[in-house]
């Protein structure tokens, strides 16, 4: 009775690759985002009937048009890699910090009020006092997570993300006291004829020395990472506990320690945010740039090096989409539908890189 | 139905990668009978049996049921052709009853009939002789009964061409009898069935005929009846090899470890060992025997520094000038501190020995990472090590930078054990050292345990396979519920002695 049933060789089938060259990786990553830009121009010809080439023409000037174009979205993709830098570590110990926007905003308070303040320090000692108060409140916002999972095993996701809320009240509760003009419900620029606490420029360029900072941490955390006896604790906890005891890891002190580190360098994003960059402090700060910097940490698999382009290409992308939205008239909606996309294809890429896809023998 | 086949595989070919797993492997499984499938691991087994069962599909070749030429592309064809496996790694929700397990993934239409399914989950239960409560959860049964389970499953959605891959790593010796029995019974139902072991003495005791796998080819099958344990380890190796230990004599014992009162209770405060005492020798091999479970895993941790005790129990390292240390309360950083080289197989190879997503090179670190100084790991010394235990071991891996869960069972073990011996320990602990492992390797193991005893080594080896036992072992203790039972010389001893020590404490029987 069984052996009556028919059945054909399927189509497709999918197995796991067992290695692929570094070579034929990119190039499955390079044809991914030709389609991808092949696949947005259809979209967008037949949604809006605008030439795809023009679109994208514009979304490239959006970003890099212009020399002040270009410097802010190299500006804002430092911030987002000094982000992706502060949770590489977390993650690479599995330990899911979801609280990096509350650990840039405690820094942000802290930098925000050393330049209200304390404006009357000599400057190398006032910018001494902000960045090591941005460095010590992202830290404690950092630590109390891992204290927590480490003392009592408490989940780090919640308990990260309720940090977050907290954060926020705080801000809000700052720019209420802080509020100038009054009656404007925000801070305003901060010393904005001084420019006191402001993150000074070099050779004229005045987001350089953020590109500095940035780079050097990238270079930092690369090698601490992967030299590092540190580092290899984290990836030893990381992947797995019970190895890691049976070495003779402690690992809450790894929690505790690597947490600490992780908001530090979130909490110093927050100081570049407010004395490098808009030079004012709000609840929006952060900007959702916590939640971004996750991806860019994960799809670099915590290399430092490799998050400065995807940190690139994600505002990259930001900045076009704004752009095209502004240019053609379409909503925002409509350029983030080619964002989508992109990422979609770039995310996909990933997928054809760990599997092989096999189509059925061509028999008789 | 005696003139047809109930599986034919011909020239079935399957690779991954640059790896060819089977080789245009042909096999052959008749209605009635109960066939081993033997080899290697990485010999290509369980892949050509996952080809049946719908896991995989093949590259090349054909696969033939009951005749008739036939496409498995899933889990759920194999089932619609009566082909079943039984994975060595049970598929079962926890929560779940045994019945709602059985019937789970069915999809039959109308309302879950619970009593129909039990009905007939019993009906099966007494055809073959199981012993199933279907109404117990799963969370709530041994190794064997889960396995039960597993097997119930696949007949209820009425296989007859059944694969076990595996079943008795994880029995006991009665469990397995109890096993053997049931497919007995089966076979005698008309049933075609294919076992995959390692263990040669259960080869010889329920199989019908035997197939032997090398490197992906298929080797040839013989009848079991004309065929012996050693002619069937040259088939499967492709060479003569002997399966006897050598077991020399140290020329003298000196006191190593003592364990005083040892008593360890779990979280929720159930004693896993009670009151143990025993003494280890540097220069002898002791044994350690028990069903699974009798607190073997607490016992090692608690020596190497991972498992907290009660009050009131010891364990005393004996050092060269003769001075004891307690090693209690301390962790493994602190017993290396003390000068202790204490080396440590744990069973969990890769979720405690190693971090399977680091090469070679890394995992050898992870023993001496924080030697020397400043902040930076040195992994020159770890790279060099790495390589001194692929060459002396024979470890088959891409290279030294492969990442260690991609190996092979053996190979991991391999450079497990590799590492451990390389911090030139005056105790080695192992658990389960030779699980899952082919006959090379095993032999492999135990020649290194032999080598370190003689060379004044104070070998803990917890072990399953009694003939092992006692072949290798100079002493062997034997623990039962936690508790000691007694220790017996390893030379003297015999199988059914241990094997009741390990069910009951001398003198007494165990309270159930």
């Amino acid at each position: 009775m069984s052996a009556q049933i028919e059945h054909k060789e399927p189509l497709i089938r999918i197995s796991k690759r067992t290695g692929i060259s570094t070579g034929k990786a990119w190039g499955i990553r390079a044809i991914a985002i030709v389609l991808a830009l092949a696949v947005a121009g259809l979209v967008i010809f037949a949604i809006v009937k605008l030439n795809p080439v023009k679109v994208y023409q514009t979304m490239f000037d959006g970003a890099f048009g212009t020399s002040r174009r270009a410097w802010i979205t190299i500006r804002d993709t430092m911030l987002l890699l000094c982000i992706g830098i502060g949770l590489a570590p977390a993650f690479k110990m599995k330990f899911w910090n979801i609280g990096a926007e509350g650990q840039i905003l405690v820094g942000g308070i802290a930098t925000a009020a050393c330049m209200i303040y304390f404006g009357n320090l000599p400057t190398p000692l006032l910018f001494l006092v902000m960045i090591v108060g941005s460095i010590v409140a992202g830290g404690i916002w950092g630590i109390i997570p891992g204290i927590f999972k480490a003392k009592w095993n408490t989940n780090e996701t919640l308990f990260t993300l309720m940090m977050n809320y907290v954060a926020i009240q705080l801000t809000s509760y700052c720019v209420a006291k802080w509020e100038h003009p009054a009656g404007s419900n925000s801070v305003g620029i901060i010393n904005s004829s001084t420019k006191v606490g402001w993150l000074p420029s070099l050779f004229g360029q005045p987001y350089l020395l953020n590109v500095i900072i940035v780079m050097a941490l990238a270079v930092a955390m690369y090698v601490y990472l992967k030299y590092s006896k540190h580092g290899y604790e984290i990836a030893v906890v990381g992947d797995s506990e019970n190895t890691a005891r049976y070495a003779g890891i402690n690992v809450r002190k790894v929690f505790i320690r690597t947490m600490a580190m992780s908001g530090a360098i979130c909490g110093l994003a927050g100081f570049l945010a407010v004395s490098g960059v808009s030079h004012t402090i709000s609840t929006s700060t952060a900007g959702g740039r916590g939640f971004t910097a996750i991806i860019v940490a994960w799809l670099a698999k915590f290399n430092t090096f490799v998050m400065i382009l995807i940190s690139l290409l994600l505002v990259f992308l930001e900045k076009g989409a704004i752009e095209i939205a502004s240019q053609f008239q379409l909503n925002d909606y409509a350029s983030q539908i080619i964002t989508g996309i992109i990422l979609f294809f770039i995310l996909g890429s990933e997928f054809f890189i760990n599997y092989k896809v096999n189509f059925r023998h061509k028999h008789n | 139905m005696e003139s047809v086949s109930a599986v034919q595989l011909k020239n079935v070919t399957k690779r991954f990668g640059d790896v060819v797993a089977n080789n245009k492997v042909n096999l052959e499984l008749k209605r009635g009978e109960i066939l081993s499938l033997l080899g290697e691991n990485g010999s290509g087994k369980t892949t050509l049996m996952n080809m049946l069962a719908g896991i995989y599909y093949p590259d090349d070749g054909q696969i033939l049921v009951n005749g008739k030429e036939v496409t498995i592309r899933s889990p759920k064809d194999a089932f619609d052709l009566g082909i079943g496996m039984i994975h060595q790694h049970f598929k079962l929700v926890d929560v779940f009853t045994a019945a709602e397990n059985i019937v789970l993934g069915l999809n039959e239409s109308g309302k879950l009939d619970r009593k129909a399914i039990a009905e007939k989950v019993r009906e099966i239960s007494d055809r073959y002789g199981f012993d199933i409560d279907p109404n117990q959860k799963i969370y709530d049964m041994t190794v064997s009964q889960k396995q039960t389970v597993e097997i119930v499953k696949v007949l209820y959605r009425g296989a007859d061409i059944l694969i076990l891959d595996e079943p008795t790593a994880v029995l006991t010796p009665q469990e397995t009898n109890k096993l053997f029995a049931v497919m007995r019974n089966m076979k005698a139902d008309g049933k075609a069935l294919v076992i995959i072991t390692h263990k040669l003495h259960e080869v010889m005791d329920v199989s019908d005929r035997v197939a032997v796998l090398r490197k992906g080819e298929y080797i040839g099958d013989v009848a079991t009846k004309d065929t012996d344990p050693q002619k069937l380890t040259d088939m499967m190796v492709g060479h003569a090899v002997t399966l006897n230990i050598d077991r020399p004599k140290a020329d003298h014992l000196t006191e190593r470890i003592e364990v005083q009162h040892l008593t360890v209770k779990d979280k929720d405060g159930v004693n896993r060992l009670s009151d143990v005492n025993f003494t280890a020798y540097g220069g002898e091999i002791l044994g350690i025997a028990g069903i699974s479970g009798s607190g073997q895993k607490q016992l090692l941790e608690a020596i190497a520094g991972l498992q907290p005790a009660e009050e009131g129990s010891h364990i005393l390292y004996k050092d060269e000038g003769g001075i004891e240390h307690e090693l209690l309360g301390k962790n493994p950083l602190d017993i290396a501190r003390l000068g202790v080289a204490l080396s440590f197989v744990p069973e969990d190879r890769l979720g405690m020995g190693l971090v399977g997503n680091m090469d070679l090179t890394d995992n050898m670190l992870l023993r001496s990472y924080l030697t020397g100084r400043g902040i930076f790991a040195d992994r020159k010394k770890p790279k060099k090590l790495a390589e001194t235990v692929v060459d002396e071991l024979e470890v088959v891996t891409p290279s030294i930078s492969t990442p260690v869960r991609k190996l092979s069972g053996g190979n991991v073990q391999k450079v497990l054990v590799g590492r451990e011996i390389a911090l030139n320990p005056t105790v080695l602990m192992s658990a389960y050292a030779v699980r899952g492992l082919d006959i090379n390797t095993s032999y492999t193991i135990y020649n290194l345990m032999t080598e370190q005893k003689m060379k004044g080594v104070a070998v803990i080896y917890v072990g399953e396979d009694l003939d092992v036992l006692l072949e290798l072992c100079d002493r062997i203790l034997v623990l039962c519920g936690g508790q000691v039972s007694g220790v017996v010389d390893g030379r003297s001893a015999t199988k059914e002695g241990i094997g009741l020590m390990m069910t009951q404490l001398q003198g007494k029987e165990e309270q159930a």
